[in-house]
């Protein structure tokens, strides 16, 4: 290592080719080192030892308050009584940290030295002579093995190094995917006679129970049983409707004629860009909306998309009512609920 | 620095050590060679710069994720096991929901600084992300990924593409609403995939979306595999930024064949030993102060709510808009009924494809279409090098509309305008835009460019004005100190590639030619409008001119105005 006084070398490409003009300014090499006042005042000086260790004092002090505010403060089970836990703990923590992280760089920068200091960097590549050595280190290991010459035993080697993977990956895969059925995404829950449940609640609905303008969010009528078992939200995550109550006068199409009930239509929730479920209804337009993307559905126009990024209207689900008045599914949807998929249509 | 103890007497303290830190050493010494490695790295010069510590936020941000997720892997449990939780919180005691759910709710409420830790963690990756993208710009920016460096370039990108990984998976653990509606999308977007999509569903998710296994299978990406990768790239990325020295700024002294700053030992121990602290104690303060993810107002996931406005981590809003602004149409049905969903397709993996792609490719373009083989360790101001400049600006402009697109609905509301038209005018600037700031950023360039000369021509104006015997007013220019010109006439302009002709001496059409042409193409467009630097000849010039100037205006004759203004730009 030079001092900061070395005169630069000449400037320019590294390899010196022919980029280097002659009609160039000369490189007036490292500025000058100015003193800062810690270097020439002593009392300067001073005062900066002072406030580091002011700061290393504060972090003390900081840790300490953790340990109080520990004790002090206990939360309470309450959102307040954990925010104020929170507040506390964190901010005695964040002076204990900060109190040694200033301390630290205060001290670098008023008390180290601040002159600077050359180094020569190295062109990257090893020498040549290095590169020989090393060729021929590797020639004579090639050599060794025999493996240019003993052809059969290359193979040999090569074809059991591609396939050992197998083994492990074999059963991994066989596993991993569950059943590897991907024809479960046509089903849901719903078939013929189903009734269909308030949800959360899980109370079935009657028509007669919904007026003109409103909208329900409904689930297939399943046991309590059913509904605590872990598999049931993978199936609430496809059987998830809409119930939206028309006047049948606004009913321009459905899907399948006659799947409305006296002006109410269900509709898959189950937004078909990539899933979200469809939630906010606007009574004026007949309009859902899909709060992810923003795509826009007409509940009154079998539930075609008029914006965004969907391209197939939200499935509907046939529905009537039983002899009890309750709204019932008169069958399963007739096309895979939520994202389009490469053979949803085979 | 290196010193030599000439006088044998001397070495032999350090063969025969007396105090306690001396034997200590030597004990050291005596079974790794330690010494070795002190030697060569403890008064190891570093440049400085402020923008050289935005790698570091990265790196201690990074940190604070271990300490802070290790705490949070001690408490938190990764099943989707349904359990009844029995907490205190009115609104779910009682309720069912899955184990992840109930002991992030423990970690909260029960855990002792459980959510001041889950707070920290989480604002933690929020800056690790956007100092990595901070840091990313300044390296492209000044061309720091030249060579040698583009192998390390490569490292970081792979560390950003798995901080996002690491993000998201993370953002997927505790199993609330908002978290499982983002699986949902990922579910819907990896169906969107051709052939292999409702496949790759079922091998991510064990089954059917949700299934039971998705959390207990982020756990381990997230705790294991991603942090681990991201651990061992980490040690790979500074193992080759020692070995190839920091790059410095230009500036007096400072060339490509040496690095002028600092020692290692004790400036940069201290200050990046301080800086650490620092960044340890702003993420505390923010996981005090500021509230993030609180999950127990989302509830446990469930298919069926949803909240509106809600967004994802700042990282992934760029996809969220990508997502939103591609129209529907674009799923179309193949020969043989096959779906394809171009309308997911490209928008989540085909646009963030090309923009990896582009950050991936960029250093081994330039260096194409410069004709460079070179070792460059002088970073560029970014002036210096207009086109480049201009590409990440227009890349910039895409990413932040994407990302800007992503909150539509919250403009929406905000400014009361219509969704639709907001989502227009984003898809019209998603493809104007960055056109625009590329145009824009490149003629700045261009003028700074031409700013730095006119100094280094004429001076600083001194705000002096003399009177020439004539009457003529002038003011007085106070030439640039030589640290001052060095600065803006070190920098090479690059010209074009030449294309060597079609055929060859003997009329014989030359192999490649069409593909050399492209390339040729590709260079013009980068290196076409350049300013030359200033030479010692054009401001000796400049000066006689000012002398000539002068002297004809005491003649009392006439002159045209100094030709050096209009000699920079070439075309
Ligand atoms: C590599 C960088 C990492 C990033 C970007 C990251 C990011 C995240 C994020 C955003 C969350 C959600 C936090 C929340 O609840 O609001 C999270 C949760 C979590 N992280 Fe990390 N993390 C990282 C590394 C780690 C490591 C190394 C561990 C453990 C050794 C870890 C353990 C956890 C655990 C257990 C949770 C769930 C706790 C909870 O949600 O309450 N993380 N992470
Ligand atoms: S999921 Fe509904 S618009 Fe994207």
């Amino acid at each position: 290592m030079s001092d900061s006084k070395t005169p630069s070398t000449e400037i320019g490409p590294v390899d010196g080719s022919e980029l280097a003009t002659t009609d160039r300014f000369a490189d007036p090499g490292v500025p000058e080192h100015k003193p800062r006042l810690t270097d020439t005042d002593p009392k300067a000086a001073a005062r900066s030892e002072r406030i580091v260790t002011i700061l290393f004092v504060l972090s003390v002090l900081g840790t300490i308050g953790s340990l109080v505010a520990y004790f002090a403060v206990r939360p309470d089970g309450t959102v307040p009584g954990v925010r104020a836990s929170t507040l506390w703990l964190g901010v005695t923590l964040a002076i204990s940290l900060l109190g040694i992280g200033f301390a630290a760089i205060h001290w670098a920068k008023s008390l180290m030295s601040n002159r600077e200091y050359v180094d020569e960097r190295h062109p990257i590549p090893s020498s040549p002579e290095v590169r020989e050595v090393a060729v021929v280190a590797l020639q004579q290991g090639v050599e060794d093995s025999g493996i240019a010459r003993r052809g059969v035993l290359k193979g040999a080697m090569l074809g059991s190094l591609a396939l050992f993977p197998l083994a492990v990956a074999v059963p991994l895969i066989s596993s991993v995917g569950d059943d590897w059925n991907v024809s479960k995404f046509r089903h849901t829950l719903w078939r013929k006679g189903m009734r269909l449940a308030t949800d959360p609640d899980g109370r079935p609905l009657k028509a007669a129970d919904l007026t003109v303008g409103s909208v329900a969010h409904m689930m297939p009528d399943v046991s309590t049983e059913v509904r605590e078992s872990g598999e049931w939200i993978s199936e609430k995550a496809k059987a998830v409707i809409l119930l939206v109550k028309l006047d049948p006068e606004d009913i321009r199409s459905e899907q399948r004629p006659g799947s409305s009930y006296d002006g109410i239509v269900a509709y898959s929730k189950i937004c078909t860009h990539v899933g979200c479920p469809v939630a906010l209804y606007d009574q004026q337009t007949h309009h859902l909306l899909c709060p992810c993307h923003q795509s826009t559905f007409d509940v009154a126009d079998g539930a075609k998309v008029v914006f965004g990024p969907a391209k197939r209207p939200l499935p509907q689900l046939p529905i009537s009512v039983d002899d009890e008045g309750y709204l019932i599914a008169e069958d399963d949807f007739a096309e895979p609920i939520g994202p389009s998929y490469w053979e949803r249509l085979r | 620095m290196s010193t030599t103890a000439s006088n044998p007497k001397d070495l032999k303290k350090y063969t025969d050590p007396k105090t306690p830190a001396g034997k200590a050493a030597d004990y050291l010494d005596q079974r790794t060679s330690i010494g070795v490695a002190v030697k060569e790295f403890a008064r190891k010069v570093f440049p400085d710069h402020w923008s050289f510590m935005l790698g570091e936020i990265a790196l201690f941000s990074f940190v604070v994720l271990l300490i802070t997720g290790v705490f949070l892997a001690l408490f938190f449990q990764p099943s989707m096991a349904l359990v009844r939780w029995e907490g205190d919180l009115p609104q779910l005691h009682g309720q069912l929901m899955s184990a992840a759910f109930a002991s992030t709710l423990d970690l909260s409420f029960e855990v002792r600084g459980g959510l001041l830790m889950r707070q920290i963690h989480h604002w933690s990756a929020l800056i690790f992300m956007a100092s990595i993208v901070v840091h990313m710009l300044r390296v492209f920016f000044t061309g720091a990924f030249r060579k040698p460096r583009e192998l390390n370039w490569l490292v970081g990108m792979t560390l950003m593409i798995l901080g996002l990984a690491a993000g998201f998976s993370g953002y997927s653990l505790p199993d609330d609403v908002l978290s499982g509606n983002g699986l949902r999308i990922t579910d819907g977007v990896v169906k969107s995939i051709p052939i292999i999509g409702s496949y790759m569903s079922y091998f991510i998710f064990g089954g059917e979306f949700p299934g039971e296994h998705i959390v207990a299978r982020l756990f381990t990406v997230h705790i294991l595999l991603v942090p681990g990768l991201i651990l061992a790239l980490i040690g790979l990325h500074l193992f080759l930024m020692v070995l190839h020295k920091h790059t410095q700024y230009p500036g007096g002294g400072r060339t490509d064949k040496n690095v002028v700053g600092f020692p290692a030992f004790p400036v940069y121990v201290a200050k990046m030993g301080g800086n650490f602290f620092f960044i340890f104690g702003v993420l505390a303060l923010m996981g005090a102060t500021l509230s993030i993810n609180s999950v127990w107002n989302y509830g446990p996931y469930d298919p069926s709510p949803v909240s509106a406005g809600a967004q994802p981590d700042w990282y992934m809003l760029f996809l969220e808009g990508s997502l939103r602004l591609m129209p529907g149409q674009a799923e179309i049905v193949t020969w043989g009924d096959f779906t394809l969903s171009l309308n997911v397709l490209i928008p989540a993996v085909v646009i963030p494809g090309l923009l990896f792609t582009f950050l991936l490719a960029y250093p081994f373009l330039e260096a194409k279409v410069t004709g460079d083989r070179r070792e460059h360790h002088v970073l560029d101001r970014p002036r210096n090098v207009p086109v480049r400049t201009g590409l990440g600006v227009a890349f910039l402009t895409a990413f932040v509309i994407l990302a800007l697109a992503g909150s539509n609905d919250l403009i929406a509301t905000h400014f009361h305008l219509s969704i639709n038209a907001i989502t227009w005018v984003f898809r019209v600037l998603l493809f104007v835009g960055p056109w625009f700031t590329f145009q824009v950023t490149k003629r700045i360039c261009l003028g700074l460019q031409r700013k730095d000369r006119e100094l280094v021509l004429h001076g600083h104006e001194s705000g002096r004005i003399v009177r020439f015997a004539s009457g003529e007013y002038v003011e007085v220019h106070t030439p640039l100190s030589d640290q001052e010109r060095w600065l803006r006439v070190n920098y090479e302009a690059t010209r074009p590639l030449e294309l060597a002709p079609a055929a060859d001496a003997r009329g014989v059409k030359r192999k490649g030619y069409a593909s050399e042409k492209r390339w040729h193409q590709l260079s013009r467009f980068f290196y076409e409008d350049r300013v030359e630097p200033v030479t010692p000849t054009e401001l000796a010039a400049a000066h006689t001119t000012h002398d000539a100037l002068a002297a004809a205006d005491e003649r009392g004759g006439e002159l045209a105005t100094a030709s050096s203004h209009s000699a920079d730009l070439e075309r």
